[in-house]
């Protein structure tokens, strides 16, 4: 298994994260993403057309979408069925739900980060204004959740769904996003970094 | 606050010369000044006072607001055949320049951020090492210093014992010299081009310039990447955000040596912007 990689990515490390999890070996293929833009280069654009990372190869399959990879991962290499339960209607669409909110964190947190870390040409103060108002939506989700004695984004244990949230929630503060008003989700990623097989990456503040 | 003379007498590097290719123009700053960089055929640099100096070196472009600047130090090992230069691109920080440099020269940070790589928890110990002022060139430099490494460089296999040089020509630039763990009698650098935009806030160029036969320039690029990521989430939580130069404020260990040095050298030259003086806070 090959994943096309870059370090500094939270899309990345999503993947990184359920390979982990899984105990699966792949080898790394390093993307010169900044300050090269290889993902912008016509041979990375044969690979993905959007221009963008992570992609995945296993054998013949070649996944782009950090989603749709942990999606792919999970349901062929989690015999547990832990990661993507597959059994309800109602907690499939559960799961899917949380998996294009963290594409909405990516456009809005993860915009902020580049901005402040990486010199990037956005509108800042919207971006991090739009990512206050979904982790507004995230923390009382949680809040909700840990009232029913539920640890996680879509019931009793984690899923896909808690992977495709963490990275760029946990790498907020990169992007000056304070999480201090948000005590549901800090609790969540505590729980999230004490996980078993979890490793972490730069930025990510793991508390004891 | 207006920057002191012998911040002003400096070249800052803004970029990779990569970064600026005929045709390009752009706002950039440094010394919480504004200036405009274009390349029309060649590269102009224009800041309050019009045009100002400008040169490519060591993969980057430098500017200084100076008429007239120290020169740029020199680094012979530019120039050597066989190393290969990957410049890690511009990363923005919210802390003083100063903060950084001082953060790069202090091993004692290893075991603790850098951790299975640069340091590991058993072998937190900084050994005693040699710290001298070279009035010639007017450059700190720190020598001796060893540490034990799982993973020292992208190139090594297993830990070793790895030694190390530290040597500050510049106020906001540092230059790691590393044992070359593939090339005996060599040493490899690392070292960062500091951009200081306002007192409390740079832009970080660095580079690797190592002898090394089976890493990619990708590779190498991830390395150091992942390396200095896991030191911008520690400066900046640094309390206070600029760099104090009054001993009153903490208590230094001999571990600190090349800290206190870099201080020292900094107060005796003057420097105060990009400082927090302790009467200040107190």
């Amino acid at each position: 298994m090959k994943l096309y990689d870059y370090v500094l990515s939270g899309n990345c490390y999503k993947i990184r994260l359920l390979l982990g999890f899984l105990d699966l070996d792949y080898e790394k293929r390093p993307v010169d993403f900044f300050p090269g833009r290889e993902h912008k280069s016509d041979a990375f654009l044969k690979i993905n057309p959007l221009g963008q990372i992570p992609v995945l190869e296993d054998g013949e399959i070649r996944i782009r979408d950090a989603q749709a990879i942990l999606i792919y991962l999970a349901s062929r290499y989690d015999k547990s069925g832990q990661w993507f339960p597959g059994q309800s209607p109602s907690q499939i669409a559960e799961v899917a739900q949380w998996l294009a909110f963290s594409d909405m964190i990516t456009g809005t947190a993860s915009a902020a980060r580049l901005h402040d870390m990486l010199g990037y040409n956005l509108d800042i103060d919207a971006a991090r204004a739009g990512a206050h108002r979904l982790l507004r939506v995230m923390e009382d989700h949680l809040a909700h959740q840990e009232f029913d004695g539920h640890d996680w984004l879509a019931g009793r244990r984690p899923t896909i769904a808690d992977i495709s949230c963490f990275p760029y929630v946990a790498l907020a503060e990169d992007g000056g996003i304070d999480l201090f008003c948000y005590p549901a989700i800090l609790r969540w990623i505590r729980r999230f970094t004490a996980l078993d097989g979890f490793h972490s990456m730069p930025g990510i503040n793991v508390s004891p | 606050m207006t920057p002191d003379p012998f911040t002003l007498s400096h070249w800052y590097a803004i970029g990779r010369i990569e970064d600026f290719p005929n045709g390009y123009k752009g706002e950039h700053r440094i010394l919480s000044t504004d200036i405009a960089v274009s390349h029309h055929g060649e590269l102009n640099v224009t800041g309050p006072e019009g045009s100002m100096g400008v040169q490519t070196r060591y993969g980057h472009v430098w500017t200084t607001l100076s008429r007239d600047p120290r020169p740029l130090y020199n680094m012979p090992e530019f120039e050597e055949e066989g190393r290969r230069l990957v410049t890690a691109g511009a990363i923005a920080v919210r802390c003083s320049g100063l903060r950084a440099v001082e953060n790069f020269l202090d091993m004692a940070h290893f075991p603790f951020v850098h951790t299975g790589i640069l340091g590991v928890e058993e072998h937190a110990e900084v050994e005693k090492y040699d710290v001298s002022m070279e009035a010639a060139g007017d450059e700190i430099w720190a020598t001796k210093c060893r540490f034990f490494q799982p993973m020292a460089a992208a190139a090594a296999e297993g830990g070793q014992v790895i030694e190390y040089r530290y040597r500050v020509a510049h106020p906001y630039s540092t230059i790691l010299y590393k044992t070359c763990p593939i090339r005996d009698g060599h040493w490899d650098l690392i070292g960062l081009f500091i951009q200081p935009t306002e007192e409390d806030e740079c832009i970080v160029h660095s580079f690797v310039l190592v002898f090394d036969e089976h890493n990619t320039d990708t590779d190498l690029l991830h390395f150091q990447q992942n390396i200095f990521l896991q030191d911008r989430m520690v400066l900046e939580n640094q309390v206070p955000n600029k760099l104090p130069i009054d001993p009153r404020w903490e208590m230094p260990t001999r571990a600190d040596a090349s800290s206190i040095a870099y201080r020292r050298w900094l107060k005796s030259h003057g420097v105060t912007w990009s400082t927090t003086r302790f009467e200040k806070v107190a």
